[in-house]
Formats: C-alpha cells, sequence, structure tokens
C-alpha cells in the first residue's frame, strides 16, 4: 500500500501524482523508475519518476491517459491509496561532468528528464534544457527546468508558445554552432527518440535515451521488456531503461508497444463505459476515439 | 480399528486411482485437474503400505518425510495427526503432495514398486494435508521463547517460506523481502491454477504470518536495500532463496517477434496478473490459435496446457531429444497428451518469420536424432541436414530453462558465484562465502525441483540457528 498525497490535472491528459514512499525515496536516483499497481485487478504498470522530495520522502510522477490503467489511476483521490509501488528499479542515469550537456525531454518525457537535469547540473555540467509539447496547455515543468538550466528551449508543435516545432531544431542548431558537447539525454514519444538519435549520429555526440517499452515483473525474470541493441537483446528493466541511441532498434520497440492494441481498447472502453465511471470527459473522448 | 490386512494380500490391492477431471472438460478450464482421494481411496491406499521397517521410501524422499509413520495414522484415521507427522520434516505437505516428482523420489524406491504398483504416498500426503486444512484442523505450533534475534529472509519461494517456519519456531524474528506483490515464487508466478490452487499457497502464506513471519512484499533487495544494508538495519543474519528467474531464449533470428513469451512471462500473465481472467483483471495476454512450447520440462508442459486452455486449436510441443530425456513429470506428460497436446520430439527451431505488424507467423525446425551422450548423460541431440520444415505459429512459449538473476551477487561484495552465477555454499550448511549470509534453492541448484528448495531451507535454518545462537553466547561471554 502506498499513500497518494494528492493526484492534480495539469494538462488535457496529463496528471501529476505524489505517493508517500520514503524508503523508496531514500534509495531512488534519476533515470529510474517504479511500477505501481492501482488496486488487486490491476496491471503493474511502470512510471518514471519526475520528481524526489527526500525530506518528506515523497516521490511524483507525471502520466499520460492513454489506456485502462493511466485513466484509473486519474480516479485515486487525495488521501487515497494504490496497492503496490515498487522500486526503485532500474539502473540510474549515468552522472559524469561532460562539460557541456544536452537534456531534451519530449511531451510525457519533460518529467522524467527533470531529475536527471537536477543531477547532471550537480555534477557540473554547463546544462542545455530542450523540451516541447503538443501545444502550450500539455506543457509543464517550464519553471522548474528554468530554474536549473543554463539555457532552457521550449518548442510546440503547433506554435501555440515557445518555439514552433519540434525538439530536434534547436538541438541541430546547437550542434551545428559548433560547441562541443559532451553528452545529451532524450527521453520522450518514440518516435522522437528516434530522430533525435538519427540526427545527433553524424555529429558522434553520444545520445542516450530511455526507452520505454511494456514490462511485467521489472526485475529481470519475465524477457518482456526485452530490446534490440546492436546485435543483442537486453532486458530494459535490468540492463537499462537508459541505452545508447545510436544503437537502438526503434522500430522493434514501437512494433512491441502495440502487441497489445485490441485487448487495450477493449479494457479501456469496457472502464470507461461502465455505469459508475467517474473518469473526466476529456478521457471519455480519447477512450471513443 | 479394522483388522489388520495380512502382508501378501496387502500387495494384492491395486493402487488407487486419482479421480480427476474429464480431459475435453478440464483442457478448457482452470479448475484444478485432480479431485483427491476421497476418505475411503486414502484408507484403501494406506492399507496397501507394508509398513517396512527399513522404509526405504524414506530414503527416497530429500527431506525424509516419515511415510510409514504417516501412513499408520491415517489408517487409524487420526489425518490432522499424519499431516503433522509430515509436516516435522516436510513445512508444505499440500503443495508437495501434489507437485513432487514422486515417480522418482519416494515411490521410486517403494518396495512395492519392485513387483507391483508403488504406495501412493504424494496422493495421502495431498490428502491428509488437505484434510487438515478444510477441516480447519491446522494448530499453532509451540513457539520457542524469544531469542532476539533478527533474519531477514529474500525471496518468498518454498527455500525462504522454509527457512521463515523453522526460524521463526525457534523464536527468531523473520522478515521476509519479496520482490513481486504475493509472496510463493514459483509457487504462484509459474505453476499454474490447475496443478496447484493459489488458495493453497495463500494458506501457507497466512499460517506463516499467523506465526509471526513479517511479509515485505513489492521489496527488490539489491535495489531498496543491499543484503550489506540489511545488516546495518540490525538484522543478523541473511537468507538467500531468490530462484533461477533470468529466462534463457533460444537467440536464434525472429525471436524478439510479437508473440514469443519466456515461459516465465507467459505463466506470469497468467497466473500471478490473472490474464487468464481478462479483462477483469487488466493484464492482457496473447491468446494463440497454433501455438509452440518449445521444451520438455515442467515448465513447458505448464506453458502449453495454459494453451489448450486458452482457447488454442493447436498446441504443441517441440523438444529437441526424445520423449524418454523429456525432464517434466511422467504425470504432466501424461496429462498434456490426454488434454490433445501434439508432441514434435527430435525437433529444434532455427528461425522465427514474422509479417508487417512484428507478428510471429511461423516457424522453421530442423529435425533431430539422438548421437552420443552427454555432459548429463542424455543423449545429445545432433541436426539432420537438410531436414528443415516450416509450419505456422501465432504464439511460440520459450520454456528452455532460466539462469540465476545477478542483482544479489552483483550488490553484495564478497559473494562468491559459479561460472552460471548461481551462488556457492558449504553443501552441509548452505553458508556463502559471506559470514551470517546463507542461500539455498534455485539460485544455488539451478532450476531444480520445490522440495529441494524445501530440503535446502530446512538445513540452512538449523545452520542459521546454531550461528546466531553462537554469535549470542559470544556476546555474553564478553559482557
Ligand atoms: C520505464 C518506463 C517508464 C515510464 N514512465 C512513464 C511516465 O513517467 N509517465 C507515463 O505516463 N507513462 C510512462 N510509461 C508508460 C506507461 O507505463 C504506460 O503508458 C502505461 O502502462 C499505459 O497503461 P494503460 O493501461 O493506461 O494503457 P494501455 O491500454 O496499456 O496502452 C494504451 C496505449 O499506450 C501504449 N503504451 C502502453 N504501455 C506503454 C509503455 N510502457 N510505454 C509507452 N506506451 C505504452 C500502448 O502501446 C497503447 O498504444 C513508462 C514506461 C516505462 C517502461
Ligand atoms: C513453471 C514451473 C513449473 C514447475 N513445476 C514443478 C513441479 O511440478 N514440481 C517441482 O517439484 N518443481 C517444479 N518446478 C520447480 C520449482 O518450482 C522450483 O525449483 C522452486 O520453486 C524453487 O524454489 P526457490 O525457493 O529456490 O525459488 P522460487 O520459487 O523461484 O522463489 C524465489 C522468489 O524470490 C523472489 N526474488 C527474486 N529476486 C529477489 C530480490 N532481489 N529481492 C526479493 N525477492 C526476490 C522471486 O520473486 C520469487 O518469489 C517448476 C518450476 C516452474 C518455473
Ligand atoms: S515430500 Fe515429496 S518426495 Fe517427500 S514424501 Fe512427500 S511427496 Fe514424496
Ligand atoms: S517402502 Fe512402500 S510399502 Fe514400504 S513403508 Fe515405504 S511406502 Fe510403505
Ligand atoms: S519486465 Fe520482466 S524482465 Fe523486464
Amino acid at each position: 500500500m502506498a499513500k497518494i498525497l494528492d493526484n492534480v490535472k495539469i494538462g488535457p491528459l496529463n496528471w501529476k501524482m505524489r505517493v508517500h514512499v520514503p524508503k523508496l525515496v531514500a534509495k531512488a536516483k534519476a533515470g529510474q523508475f517504479v511500477i505501481i499497481r492501482v488496486n488487486e485487478q490491476g496491471e503493474r504498470v511502470p512510471m518514471s519518476i519526475a520528481g524526489l522530495d527526500r525530506e518528506r520522502g515523497v516521490l511524483t510522477i507525471i502520466y499520460q491517459v492513454v489506456g485502462k490503467t493511466s485513466a484509473l489511476m486519474t480516479t485515486v483521490e487525495t488521501g487515497g491509496e494504490i496497492i503496490d509501488c515498487v522500486g526503485p528499479l532500474g539502473l540510474p542515469t549515468h552522472l559524469e561532468n561532460w562539460g557541456t550537456a544536452i537534456v531534451v525531454g519530449g511531451g510525457i518525457g519533460i518529467a522524467p528528464i527533470y531529475p536527471i537535469a537536477q543531477a547532471w547540473k550537480e555534477a557540473g555540467n554547463k546544462l542545455y534544457t530542450i523540451i516541447g509539447a503538443r501545444s502550450e496547455d500539455a506543457l509543464f515543468y517550464e519553471d522548474e527546468h528554468k530554474a536549473i538550466a543554463d539555457k532552457l528551449i521550449v518548442c510546440t508543435d503547433d506554435g501555440s508558445y515557445g518555439r514552433h516545432g519540434f525538439v530536434t531544431e534547436p538541438l541541430k542548431e546547437i550542434l551545428d554552432s559548433g560547441e562541443k558537447i559532451g553528452m545529451i539525454m532524450a527521453v520522450g514519444p518514440v518516435p522522437m527518440m528516434k530522430f533525435l538519435s538519427k540526427l545527433t549520429a553524424p555529429y558522434e555526440v553520444p545520445t542516450w535515451v530511455s526507452l520505454n517499452p511494456l514490462m511485467v515483473d521489472g526485475t529481470g525474470m519475465c524477457g518482456g521488456c526485452r530490446v534490440a541493441i546492436g546485435d543483442t537483446t537486453k532486458f530494459a528493466c535490468v540492463d537499462g531503461p537508459d541505452f545508447d541511441g545510436h544503437k537502438v532498434d526503434f522500430d522493434l520497440l514501437i512494433k512491441r508497444l502495440a502487441a497489445y492494441k485490441e485487448q487495450e481498447r477493449e479494457s479501456f472502453h469496457r472502464f470507461v463505459e461502465s455505469p459508475d465511471c467517474r473518469l473526466h470527459q476529456s478521457i471519455k473522448e480519447i477512450a471513443q476515439s | 480399528m479394522a483388522e489388520k490386512i495380512q502382508k501378501k494380500d496387502r500387495m494384492k490391492i491395486p493402487r488407487s486411482s486419482m479421480p480427476e477431471q474429464d480431459p475435453n472438460e478440464r483442457a478448457k478450464n482452470f479448475t484444478e485437474v485432480p479431485f483427491g482421494l476421497s476418505e475411503e481411496q486414502a484408507l484403501q491406499e494406506a492399507s496397501r503400505c507394508l509398513e517396512c521397517p527399513k522404509a526405504p521410501c524414506i530414503a527416497g524422499c530429500p527431506v525424509e518425510v516419515d511415510i510409514p509413520g504417516f501412513i499408520t495414522l491415517v489408517m487409524e484415521k487420526d489425518y490432522a495427526g499424519a499431516a503433522r507427522k509430515i509436516k516435522e520434516t516436510n513445512a508444505l505437505p499440500a503443495i508437495c503432495g501434489r507437485v513432487c516428482p514422486q515417480e522418482e523420489q519416494c515411490e521410486q524406491v517403494c518396495i512395492l514398486s519392485k513387483k507391483f504398483t508403488p504406495v501412493a504416498v504424494g496422493y495421502l500426503e495431498r490428502f491428509v494435508a488437505d484434510y487438515e486444512r478444510e477441516n480447519n484442523l491446522v494448530v499453532m505450533p509451540k513457539i520457542a521463547s524469544p531469542t532476539g534475534c533478527k533474519v531477514a529472509v529474500v525471496g518468498a519461494g518454498p527455500a525462504g517460506l522454509t527457512v521463515a517456519g523453522d526460524l521463526t519456531l525457534l523464536g527468531h524474528k523473520v522478515t521476509i523481502f519479496e520482490a513481486l506483490h504475493k509472496p510463493g515464487g514459483v509457487l504462484v508466478y509459474g505453476i499454474p491454477e490447475f496443478r496447484l490452487p493459489k488458495k493453497i499457497v495463500q494458506s501457507e502464506c497466512d499460517y506463516l504470518a499467523d506465526m509471526g513471519v513479517e511479509f515485505k512484499n513489492s521489496t527488490v533487495i539489491g535495489k531498496s536495500d543491499t543484503i550489506d544494508e540489511l545488516f546495518e538495519m540490525d538484522y543478523d543474519s541473511v537468507f538467500i532463496g531468490t530462484g533461477a528467474g533470468l529466462p534463457n531464449f533460444m537467440g536464434i533470428p525472429g525471436e524478439n517477434l510479437i508473440g514469443i513469451y519466456s515461459s516465465n512471462e507467459y505463466l506470469t500473465r497468467s497466473n500471478l496478473m490473472r490474464a487468464f481472467d481478462f479483462p477483469t483483471y487488466d493484464t492482457p495476454i496473447i491468446k494463440g490459435k497454433n501455438v509452440a512450447v518449445l521444451g520438455g520440462g515442467n515448465t513447458a508442459m505448464d506453458s502449453v496446457r495454459t494453451a489448450l486452455r486458452l482457447g488454442a486449436d493447436n498446441a504443441y510441443i517441440v523438444y529437441r531429444r526424445s520423449e524418454a530425456e523429456m525432464p517434466a513429470r511422467a504425470e504432466e506428460i501424461h496429462h498434456a497428451q490426454q488434454e490433445g497436446v501434439q508432441f514434435n520430439m527430435l525437433t529444434n527451431p532455427v528461425k522465427f518469420t514474422g509479417d508487417k505488424d512484428g507478428k510471429v507467423v511461423s516457424m522453421e525446425c530442423i529435425r533431430m536424432e539422438l548421437g552420443e551422450p552427454d555432459d548429463s548423460g542424455r543423449r545429445r541431440p545432433v541436426p539432420i541436414e537438410g531436414s528443415n520444415f516450416t509450419f505456422d505459429v501465432d504464439l511460440v512459449v520459450v520454456a528452455i530453462g532460466n539462469s540465476s538473476n545477478p542483482l544479489i551477487p552483483q550488490t553484495t561484495p564478497g559473494l562468491e558465484t559459479n561460472r552460471w552465477g548461481n551462488i556457492v555454499v558449504t553443501e552441509e550448511t548452505m553458508q556463502t562465502s559471506r559470514e551470517g549470509v546463507y542461500a539455498g534453492g534455485d539460485i544455488v541448484t539451478g532450476g531444480a525441483t520445490v522440495i529441494l528448495a524445501a530440503g535446502a531451507g530446512k538445513v540452512a535454518a538449523r545452520a542459521m540457528h546454531k550461528y546466531l545462537m553462537d554469535k549470542k553466547d559470544m556476546v555474553a561471554g564478553e559482557d
């Protein structure tokens, strides 16, 4: 059991949940993740660490509603409980002073990139941060990122705020400027991480990405999270989630993420159509789409 | 008591056959296959036992259950007493009665097996344990006065549960740390409901909790706390029973296609996450129509029988050796055959092919023949050149064994492992290369059996008790 301190809507489909798990928080490091289960019938779902308040023992999770479980998460009330929160899992993001480093967060990836930005800054890096969202209302954590980045660039796909366009564009400009960049870390939708890795490869700047395959146990026991890295197969939950973006087989990951499309749709529909469904109207709409 | 039947007459009584669900019916449900013996049958079966003075069956059991002793109590209709007799050496009779490979252990060496069929020790063990549980005759054992010692057990499989039970009885305070959200290890995530109902495992865990064992589920040692940190938290001794949890894959082309599971994933989804009951439970599972399960062990049989129950039209076992070499229990192979599983022996997959969405659609195999015996003494399968053939599959389950999970060795300096990653222990005590740290079960032996894991737990508990008491005496001496 883990206590939920609050659970608030921060964007059209984005929510922020704060969980009281002092032991977990004391151990957790940037780049790791947790697995939660909402109730007894629930799935085990992985969620990145989006903030750690070590003094109060509070973990922040930021999640986007994409299906049954993430929709169910929105129904947990302040002061309520979820049945499990296990972690920290996975390896922490590598920490080093590379001189100048760039973190890139796209969509929900703006959240997990934040503790990484904090850690890299503390390690002494000059830090450029690029964050991007579909539109202004889906953007969050701007002030938090601004407080630690040496330079923050904000993009929206529709131009409703900041720069108009994808996060890869300002990144390309920085790389073209000839400034020496020691390391890039990107977290976001798989296509974003794919194109970003493709972009940085010719510049030979090391680029790490955080992968989000489907998982079950998160301890290396099932192999459901396997990803192809170069010629080898790795288990993202124990060998990752961070991997060298220049070696990741992103197309395989995209396909594997769609493995349960039909069941996921069925489960989401059933949930939304149940008579006591108290979901937000916007969530009901995406279930119907 | 009924009059004693003469020995030579006892031998003539036929072995009881286990009543079970009809194969056609059961291949569609997840309810337990055998119903268990009736009281009448149990009494008749017990009367077959010759109560041999030297009872070879006892030595055939890895934990030396007093078999004639408990069978005598069955004949006296003291079923709960019989269950308690077994529990003197085996804490998990309801489980072992169901899943032990008796045909290679206690029953194999039963005197009767020479000329007739052996006494059905497993059936009787199950009968008395079920009787005791179902009639609420389980009594709390007397627990020794508190020693003040704290013990951490890592992993709630049969090895860890046994250690926890034995040390609690001796007055130590035991906490079990389990990575998953439910205790039981393979008993909950691996072995299916139709072979071992989960409520039985739960009741064994409840019993331990009632005795005073503390369960900390959803706690991954090595991640949340390391073994060294457990000592810093004032645990006086640690037992590692983390099992053999890292699935092996074939390493052949196409293995990452959708629809190719490790048996651990397939069974965990179905058993622990109860995906067979989707969408009541949220976890999905791929339901194949043409399912190939690779391997010949218990895990393979459990997977292939699960596939049938999830609606497969064709469920195949694909095994590179012949039936004689299959490591699965005879009973499980027999059950699988009855239920309509198709066996492709001497066949090895070489490649998988997928469609545009990355879903597996076919599997290419090669035929094998048996050559010279290998290290394991089994004849080595060798491929027959040019015998390749392809068949359609939409689900493949790879059940070719597990390696050991490196999480704990990686985070425990000075903990010695062998070249397979198994933790090295001194056999008589189960002590590892680290003082106060003991280990047992699959993490030491590689994939073995429930009773061997429980037996290792027994040995470890005895040694840990001695270690704790010696340490206490030493501290007392210093005062
Ligand atoms: C290490 C890791 C960290 C993650 N961190 C976060 C996070 O911080 N915030 C967050 O919102 N989500 C995160 N995810 C993804 C999250 O686990 C899934 O979105 C969630 O499981 C969806 O469950 P659902 O029942 O709501 O949707 P489902 O019905 O299961 O899925 C709906 C849709 O979401 C996609 N989806 C399902 N699972 C995943 C997944 N694991 N990754 C990406 N897409 C998925 C499916 O392909 C499908 O299209 C993370 C995943 C991993 C592996
Ligand atoms: C599908 C299948 C069918 C089988 N059928 C039979 C059968 O019919 N008869 C038989 O005798 N044997 C059978 N076996 C083998 C038997 O189940 C095992 O030998 C036995 O369970 C091993 O017990 P164990 O206690 O060593 O480990 P396990 O049962 O594997 O339990 C280990 C536990 O440790 C936990 N753990 C792992 N790492 C950590 C960590 N870092 N921190 C905290 N917890 C951790 C795991 O989650 C798990 O719960 C079968 C095995 C499988 C997989
Ligand atoms: S524990 Fe297993 S081997 Fe021992 S007597 Fe019972 S069934 Fe036989
Ligand atoms: S060997 Fe067989 S007949 Fe003899 S005591 Fe054991 S079970 Fe009974
Ligand atoms: S999620 Fe099971 S091995 Fe990674």
